[in-house]
């Protein structure tokens, strides 16, 4: 019969129509602006309305999403020190090359010191795509999970400076904190072996 | 000489026996294939071709050897029954680039001649149409000889030496402000210049031929640059009598970057991101090819680990899955269905996405993999969630639009008979992947020439015979039943394991040769040709982008049909713009 296929495919249509409103009653108050609702629609086995209605609602990041990249600092005795020791390996590997590091001097002998005077990212230029923290050697620079960034002026604002670069380490355990407990484990695997290393010395 | 030859494949044995004058082998270290004089390769080729079976030419690029003084015009061919790849190249003096055109034997040669003219100014003898085709007319030069530079441009290579130790931020467009960025040749003056050959095809209406019965006029239509059928910034410049299309020809190069000048500026790492932004909707199938390009040119140290084989396949294949739904999906928009069927396929590319995010980091621009294996390992509980998707909701999908769309009598009375393309005319115009296969003729480069772990999987080659629209649209059924059959022994059998061969790296020792390595995409055969000169940054970097040969067959589908169709042609090519125009 002709116009059976047109029948057949309104058919598959109307079922998504009554699967939307079959959820919508089942969820019930819990399936839109809750996280809940909005994982609940991430699953394989979600039916009905799918879309997310941003900004109300935002999708869950995963934790290894990369947005464009932040510094990181301790907090020793007061004092916010960068991780970074301005070795200029991410510089080396960005492929947009879109940072800027500025080494350090002593002030008095004139020799490079191992911190950065200056480190700038110019976000404009950055492609996101993730070298900088993945080869970074003293786990100094990460990805961020801030996607929003819009600025009313481009020139300046998107040149990101050390203030704004810099982020605590509690930060970046907040967001990636499988990743932050995987490196604070080799960290610790590292020192421990370093110290056994040591005492070995002092007996032999 | 002798061991050599060993390592011949027997076809160029074949050659060598037979013709012993007309080759030599290539015996620069780390290249294959034979060299054959300018003068000489017609014959060749058509030896090759009807002797030996040679009857598809995939590949066609040039390299600038500058310190030589040379240019090189290195061809890639294969036979369509299966086999490996074939590589003749033609040395000629960098002063005087000329080489015979091979449109007369091979008519999808037509547009690779014309980007080798426009981006390295070798001269194909006997083109019928010998114009850029990526650049624009009045650009002066050809951007990818090796003395050719930018107005303004940093060092030469990657890494600038001035972002480390004492780097300053500074905007490149205050160094290279708008409208000094660009240099054109003598005399030459954008404001007054009109093109000459190409009138017509601005000035939109030009009594062309007159019709022979009638006193009628032809009618040319610019379908495009902007317009939402084209998928993007592009242009189909349609003659037509009447409604019937009598002449086609597809104008591309909107989104030109120059994807591989850039390629030859950065390292060898570097690209891997780069390649992502080409056929943006399969980032993870272009990792792929490019990862197995360079790793065949780092040599047997740098092949990957089982676990890192199974989740490059994985991702690969969950990649065609979503690429086949989208152009189903947009396919449906073009033939006028809106935004429903499109949507409904979104739904499930969002599913993989997801699971690209949470694995690469990115769902779109994956920078995924790395040479000898992928970046970071699955997350905890993402198998699992793989395991359902392909096992329970793929495939309750895939059958759901089948009953929505495949029947509809809309769908089947717009493309039915439309855009036909034999099997002859898909091998000759190098038509690779979904739409070579519609037309009947079963290559695919998993089976033909399998690469990583393809070998080991069960599954068929998906094939159609009527070579027209439905048949190209069906085809991505087929193809997506296929790969999740893929994926369901990939996830059955992943093992644990590293996933990484050797350390994270950055820098290689890169040995000198060429390497061209090939992966059947979502869109057809993604070609990579790298040739190293043992330095950091890959000295010559070609991308054979599937999309962008497959429109050389677009002519040929559109000739005598309706003016209506073209959109439906041009949708079941699935062409990305990000990778026609590089």
């Amino acid at each position: 019969m002709k116009g059976q296929g047109i029948l057949k495919g309104l058919g598959v249509t109307l079922k998504h129509l009554i699967e939307t409103y079959t959820e919508d009653i089942k969820a019930g108050k819990d399936r839109y602006y809750t996280e809940a609702g909005v994982r609940s629609r991430m699953t394989t086995d979600t039916k009905g309305i799918f879309t997310v209605n941003y900004p109300e609602e935002r999708l869950p990041v995963a934790e290894n999403f990369r947005y464009v990249p932040f510094l990181i600092y301790e907090e020793e005795e007061g004092e916010n020190v960068p991780r970074c020791t301005a070795c200029g390996i991410c510089s080396k590997v960005c492929p947009s090359q879109c940072i800027w590091i500025t080494r350090a001097e002593d002030p008095e002998t004139g020799k490079p010191l191992k911190t950065p005077a200056e480190f700038a990212i110019d976000i404009d230029l950055c492609m996101n795509c993730g070298y900088c923290a993945e080869y970074c050697p003293f786990d100094a620079i990460k990805m961020d999970h801030d996607y929003e960034l819009a600025t009313y002026e481009r020139m300046d604002a998107n040149v990101h400076l050390m203030d704004r670069l810099l982020k605590p380490v509690s930060y970046y355990a907040g967001i990636r904190p499988v990743s932050y407990a995987f490196e604070q484990a080799a960290k610790e695997a590292e020192a421990a072996a370093k110290a056994e290393r040591r005492g070995g010395r002092d007996r032999g | 000489m002798s061991d050599v030859k060993l390592n011949l494949t027997s076809s160029e044995g074949t050659v060598l026996d037979r013709y012993p004058e007309l080759v030599k082998v290539d015996e620069r270290e780390g290249y294959q294939g034979l060299l054959v004089e300018a003068g000489k390769l017609l014959e060749l080729l058509k030896f090759l071709r009807d002797e030996l079976g040679y009857d598809h030419l995939t590949s066609l690029t040039g390299v600038d050897y500058f310190p030589e003084q040379y240019m090189e015009v290195v061809y890639h061919l294969f036979k369509s029954t299966g086999g490996e790849i074939l590589e003749i190249k033609v040395q000629i003096p960098r002063e005087k680039p000329v080489v015979p055109s091979v449109y007369d034997l091979y008519p999808g040669a037509n547009f690779q001649e014309r980007e080798a003219w426009d981006l390295l100014g070798i001269r194909f003898e006997g083109h019928p149409d010998l114009k850029r085709i990526l650049m624009w007319e009045g650009f002066e030069g050809h951007p990818l000889q090796k003395d050719w530079q930018e107005v303004y441009y940093g060092d030469q290579v990657k890494p600038y030496e001035d972002r480390w130790p004492e780097g300053k931020p500074a905007k490149i467009e205050l160094k290279n402000p708008y409208k000094e960025n660009i240099r054109y040749p003598d005399g030459f003056n954008p404001e007054t210049w009109i093109p000459e050959g190409d009138e017509l095809l601005f000035t939109g209406y030009s009594p062309l031929v007159q019709g022979e019965k009638i006193e009628t006029e032809q009618l040319v239509v610019n379908l495009g640059p902007q317009h939402p059928s084209t998928h993007g910034v592009f242009r189909m410049v349609a003659t037509l009598e009447g409604e019937t299309v009598v002449d086609l020809e597809p104008v591309m190069g909107y989104l030109h970057r120059n994807h591989e000048k850039i390629g030859e500026k950065n390292t060898y790492a570097m690209n891997m991101p780069y390649t992502d932004r080409l056929d943006y909707f399969c980032s993870m199938s272009n990792n792929f090819g490019y990862a197995i390009t360079v790793e065949k040119l780092l040599g047997e140290k740098y092949q990957p680990p089982e676990r890192a084989e199974y989740i490059r396949v994985i991702m690969a294949e969950l990649t065609r899955v979503l690429n086949h739904f989208m152009a189903i999906g947009f396919f449906l928009n073009d033939l006028g269905a809106y935004f429903t069927p499109a949507l409904y396929t979104i739904k499930e590319r969002e599913l993989i996405l997801d699971i690209f995010e949470a694995v690469a980091g990115s769902r779109m621009m994956c920078n995924y993999f790395r040479f000898g294996g992928v970046v970071r390992d699955l997350p905890e509980g993402m198998e699992e969630h793989i395991r359902k998707l392909v096992y329970d909701r793929l495939p309750r999908q895939i059958d759901e639009m089948d009953r929505y769309l495949v029947e509809n009598e809309i769908v089947v009375s717009r493309s039915q008979g439309v855009g036909i393309l034999t099997p002859e005319q898909a091998i000759s115009l190098s038509a690779v992947g979904p739409v070579l296969r519609a037309s009947g003729v079963p290559y695919d480069i998993r089976r033909a020439d399998p690469y990583s772990i393809y070998d080991r999987f069960d599954f068929d080659v998906a094939v159609r015979y009527h070579g027209d629209v439905y048949d190209r649209f069906l085809i991505r059924y087929d193809e997506i039943r296929q790969s999740i059959r893929i994926l369901q022994q990939a996830i059955d059998d992943i093992p644990q394991g590293e996933i990484l061969a050797g350390k994270p790296a950055y820098k290689f020792r890169m040995p000198v040769g060429e390497a061209y390595g090939r992966v059947e995409g979502p869109k057809g055969e993604l070609g990579y040709y790298v040739v190293s000169d043992g330095t950091d940054n890959p000295f010559r970097y070609h991308v054979r982008a599937p999309s962008f040969i497959n429109l050389t067959g677009l002519r040929q589908m559109s000739l005598g049909e309706k003016v209506a169709d073209l959109v439906a042609i041009l949708g079941s090519i699935d062409i990305v713009l990000g990778e026609v125009d590089r």
